[in-house]
């Protein structure tokens, strides 16, 4: 074929491009994957009882701060890098910020108790079960979220762009399992729901190159 | 550019015409170093001005065009590199004003056959292509002639260009 021949194919009857799409897109993944999230929350764990008491809440909106707040970041790379980017940038330090602030609250924590009873926080009462559920719950975002970046996106930098699909795959996950988590400590927060999100982001990382090519 | 993705087909192809000189220009200076050929370097091009039109809603207007442009043409070289298995070969991330540098109109043919790929489009879409982009009737002529409602038509000339896309970018197209 002549490039010619293609411009000229490419050309004809243009119609105009639908630059709201990526948009709608990611803004349809994120609702649909979050949804997909808490269902499966209720309906395999369900809330927890005292989830209304006024302790239990300020660890809720504490753990949501972190979790939403990881969302968040990760959302505003994750659109800078659906695009073409050519050069290279600094994501680290900022994607950093809400685990670094949960490590500091952690280990403050674990300094003003006592040491007996560091094994209590950090391993709670149901470790194993946020180590599972926080990555399943985030199978449906990172589906909807690879879905949508395909259909709209141009990514170049499928590491990274795989990378932060997991991590904001992860944070949903983690959302959702705040409504379920019965372990009210910070460093159960830094270590289990820290681990869990990690994971998902190198999942990520590692799969999207082969998923998000186009 | 501007003009293109609202929509004006004559900016659009004077836009992807000045574009494939410079895409040219690029692919042929880095296949030239890994021993690839004039073929190859011509279907890189095409690639990756299909890749520059499907994609055009993802360019940020208030932004500059040759570092789009760049990341697009470096993308679709390394994939295809990749894809070739050729080996291990470090593609230098340059400065993006390089992609406009220089310019060759010296095109060959590529080897990507488009009626071996429309041939393995289904049949509306194969339809579509054939009376919107290469007969260039209008949409509705087109409608009348295939018997397909005018939406129909725009939507399978929208989905056949992608499908043509990933057929190419999956080599089949050579």
């Amino acid at each position: 074929m002549k490039t010619d021949d293609l411009v000229n194919l490419l050309s004809a009857n243009l119609e105009a491009a639908d630059r709201g799409k990526a948009r709608r897109a990611l803004a349809g993944a994120l609702a649909l994957g979050t949804a997909v999230a808490f269902g499966a929350m209720l309906a395999l764990l369900g809330m927890r009882a005292d989830a209304l008491d006024l302790a239990p809440r300020v660890y809720i909106v504490m753990k949501l701060l972190f979790t939403l707040s990881v969302i968040v970041l990760a959302t505003i790379f994750l659109i800078k890098f659906a695009r073409p980017l050519a050069g290279r940038s600094r994501t680290l330090p900022l994607l950093m910020l809400p685990f670094a602030a949960i490590a500091i609250g952690a280990i403050l924590s674990l300094l003003s108790a006592h040491s007996t009873t560091w094994d209590g926080m950090i391993f709670g009462k149901e470790w194993l079960n946020c180590l599972v559920s926080i990555p399943f719950f985030a199978v449906a975002p990172f589906a909807a979220l690879v879905w949508a970046l395909r259909k709209t996106a141009a990514p170049t930098d499928l590491g990274r762009a795989g990378a932060v699909v997991g991590l904001v795959a992860g944070g949903i996950g983690a959302t959702a399992y705040v409504f379920h988590c019965p372990d009210d400590s910070l460093p159960f927060v830094a270590v289990w729901y820290g681990v869990t999100i990690a994971l998902c982001t190198f999942i990520g990382a590692k799969l999207e190159p082969r998923l998000l090519r186009w | 550019m501007t003009a293109g993705l609202e929509g004006d087909a004559a900016a659009h192809r004077r836009l992807l015409k000045q574009l494939s000189g410079h895409l040219r220009a690029y692919f042929k200076g880095r296949l030239a170093r890994v021993g690839l050929s004039l073929t190859d370097a011509e279907d890189l091009v095409q690639e990756t001005l299909i890749a520059i039109h499907t994609r055009r809603h993802t360019y940020d207007l208030s932004k500059p065009l040759t570092p789009w442009v760049y990341a697009i043409a470096r993308y679709k070289l390394v994939d295809h590199l990749r894809g070739r298995k050729t080996a291990i070969f470090d593609i230098p991330l340059e400065n993006a004003e390089e992609i406009t540098a220089s310019e060759d109109d010296m095109a060959v043919e590529s080897g990507i056959d488009l009626h071996k790929l429309m041939s393995r489009l289904p049949v509306k879409m194969r339809e579509a292509i054939q009376l919107v982009k290469l007969d260039e009737l209008s949409v509705s002529e087109a409608a009348q002639r295939s018997g397909m409602s005018e939406s129909a038509v725009k939507m399978s000339v929208h989905r056949g260009v992608r499908a043509l896309a990933e057929l190419i970018r999956r080599g089949g197209g050579s």
